[in-house]
């Protein structure tokens, strides 16, 4: 167990390096719309919430998992729809 | 390990892949929206890879918050105004930190409770799977309520005031201690299953407590700030998640957010010359009285609208300067047909936009973008400064504390130092704006004194559109 967790502390620090290194430098035109495409993919926990509600009971876990489901999905659903809507603009006319 | 879980293993590790590059691609222009388009895929990816390792359950649950969710998410980013873009950002972003706090507590009610299983969480679950999962609860339950209460300031559903709670620092670090108190309790020490669930749910109840009364003594002009540093803790949140569930995928996505929004965070607040140590102390950026400080301007001179348009015609470049006020009163639109009109008459116009313009970094790209400005008009601060002593006209269109040369020459100004639009060095400046109320920084703006600037007084969509239809006629 604490092998796992340790390799999870890896994979945490580097990933935080990636995502500076990645974000840096990037024009203040793209700061909203990087805020909230970097918004969608923290919907990522959707991954968690699916494997909460996986039986057909009624269920305390299987309620909030729903639940969890629900508001990650408005979160990647509505995150990624509403930055191409704005990154289209910043497209279409040229 | 079964062939499925390789498998698995290798779509997960594709979805990370993907999310970097998407995450990459999104910092550049050119490739952003093929950028976002990516990190879609990948979400999809993840969640095609986590159906296949669960194997077949009944859906039922899932498919019915996936329908809802979907519908509502959909809806909404298809029916929001661009203006109101910073509170549809705050409040995604509570959902994403909710639904991290609630797979937290599902993951306990499914291990723990329901299992029937006896001893601490630390002994059932394994102690690091514990420890992150009452950190999912604490960082996502913050991110949610946070997020809300910024959500209620950007609308204007709640005063954008501080509001400060006497002892709000002694309160914040009561609740903290509190709260990393109930998460040890709850890993090591709760004997039994009544205690430790009593626990969640009151460590739960004290998160969202705490993202109340960290958000509201910060003041309604620092919410971007807010909100970008909520976004960061999400991905914390996600990537906890990603520890309680022991999923390297969902590791590395949160961890990327985070460290993203850290990043935009810093950005923003450099932009708008703030700590961030001050931004989260408060106290600052509440909406100044109306009529603050107007007294104290001296030889103001104001102009008409056709005097406007016959500086404007014989003009050979024209830089406009948006601001807030250009967002609330609407009128983009009215702004692209006059630069249209000038251009259309030989007049070279171009829009400079401060880092901070708007109501969050970027947000007035995004409004011009819309009201079909072509990009190659949208001049950075940099690239206006350079070009401003040789530009006829200045238009300031509802912004205020970045043009303010106090920044530059006054060094016991509050907002000295913050980097401005040079505005004061072109040849002639018209400011559009109601009145001689302060900006947000609550101070006296230098340049409406300035021999070569004269104010137009209204509404900027009202002046514009007067402006325009005087155009029209010459």
């Amino acid at each position: 167990m604490m092998g796992m967790l340790l390799v999870g502390i890896y994979v945490f620090v580097l990933a935080i390096f990636v995502g500076f290194e990645v974000i840096n430098k990037v024009p203040s035109t793209l700061h909203t719309p990087l805020m909230s495409g970097a918004n969608a993919i923290s919907g990522i926990t959707i991954v968690g919430a699916l494997q909460a509600a996986a039986t057909a009971d009624v269920t305390m876990s299987n309620l909030l998992g729903a639940f969890a489901i629900a508001l990650a999905t408005i979160n990647v659903v509505g995150g990624y729809l509403v930055t191409d809507r704005m990154l289209r603009m910043f497209g279409e006319k040229r | 390990m079964s062939a499925a879980s390789t498998v698995v293993a290798v779509v997960y590790l594709l979805s990370a892949c993907l999310f970097i590059v998407g995450l990459k691609q999104m910092a550049r222009i050119r490739t952003a929206r093929r950028g976002n388009f990516i990190s879609a895929v990948a979400m999809a990816l993840a969640v095609a890879g986590t159906l296949v390792e669960m194997g077949f359950v009944d859906y039922r649950w899932i498919l019915g918050g996936v329908v809802v969710g979907s519908a509502v998410g959909a809806l909404a980013a298809i029916r929001v105004p661009m203006t109101a873009m910073p509170e549809m950002v705050a409040l995604l972003n509570g959902a994403g930190g909710a639904a991290s706090a609630l797979v937290g507590v599902a993951f306990f009610y499914t291990h723990v409770i329901e299992a029937g299983r006896a001893g601490t969480v630390a002994e059932v679950v394994g102690s690091a799977s514990a420890l992150t999962l009452f950190l999912s609860v604490l960082v996502g339950a913050v991110t949610a309520s946070g997020s809300l209460v910024a959500f209620a300031k950007l609308s204007g559903r709640m005063k954008g005031a501080p509001i400060l709670l006497p002892g709000r620092h002694a309160l914040n670090v009561v609740l903290v201690v509190a709260t990393i108190a109930m998460g040890i309790a709850f890993t090591w020490m709760a004997p039994g299953m009544g205690a430790a669930l009593g626990l969640i749910w009151a460590l739960f109840a004290a998160s969202l407590i705490l993202g109340v009364t960290l958000v509201i003594p910060i003041g309604g002009a620092d919410m971007p700030v807010v909100v970008s540093l909520l976004n960061s803790y999400s991905g914390v949140a996600a990537s906890m998640t990603g520890f309680v569930i022991g999923n390297n995928m969902l590791i590395i996505a949160g961890a990327m957010v985070g460290a993203a929004g850290l990043i935009l965070t810093q950005i923003m607040c450099k932009a708008m010359n703030r700590s961030l140590a001050s931004v989260i102390l408060g106290g600052f950026g509440g909406e100044v009285s109306a009529e603050a400080g107007a007294s104290e301007y001296q030889n103001v001179r104001s102009a008409g609208v056709e005097e406007a348009v016959m500086v404007l015609e014989a003009a050979r470049n024209v830089v406009i300067v948006p601001g807030y006020g250009l967002a609330v009163a609407q009128a983009q639109h009215a702004v692209r047909e006059l630069a249209d009109l000038l251009a259309r008459r030989g007049v070279h116009v171009a829009y400079a936009i401060h880092p901070v313009a708007g109501r969050m970094p970027g947000h007035m790209n995004v409004l011009l973008a819309e009201a079909d400005v072509p990009y190659e008009q949208l001049w950075d601060m940099d690239r206006t400064n350079s070009e401003i002593r040789s530009t006829d006209v200045v238009l300031v269109l509802g912004a205020n504390d970045v043009v303010n040369p106090a920044a530059q020459n006054t060094p016991n100004s509050p907002i000295y130092g913050m980097p401005i639009i040079e505005a004061h060095q072109a040849r002639h400046v018209f400011v559009i704006k109601r009145s001689l109320a302060s900006g947000y920084a609550g101070i006296k703006n230098d340049l409406f004194e300035l021999p070569n600037t004269n104010m137009i007084f209204g509404d900027a969509k009202k002046v514009l559109q007067d402006l325009v239809a005087e155009l029209k006629q010459l």
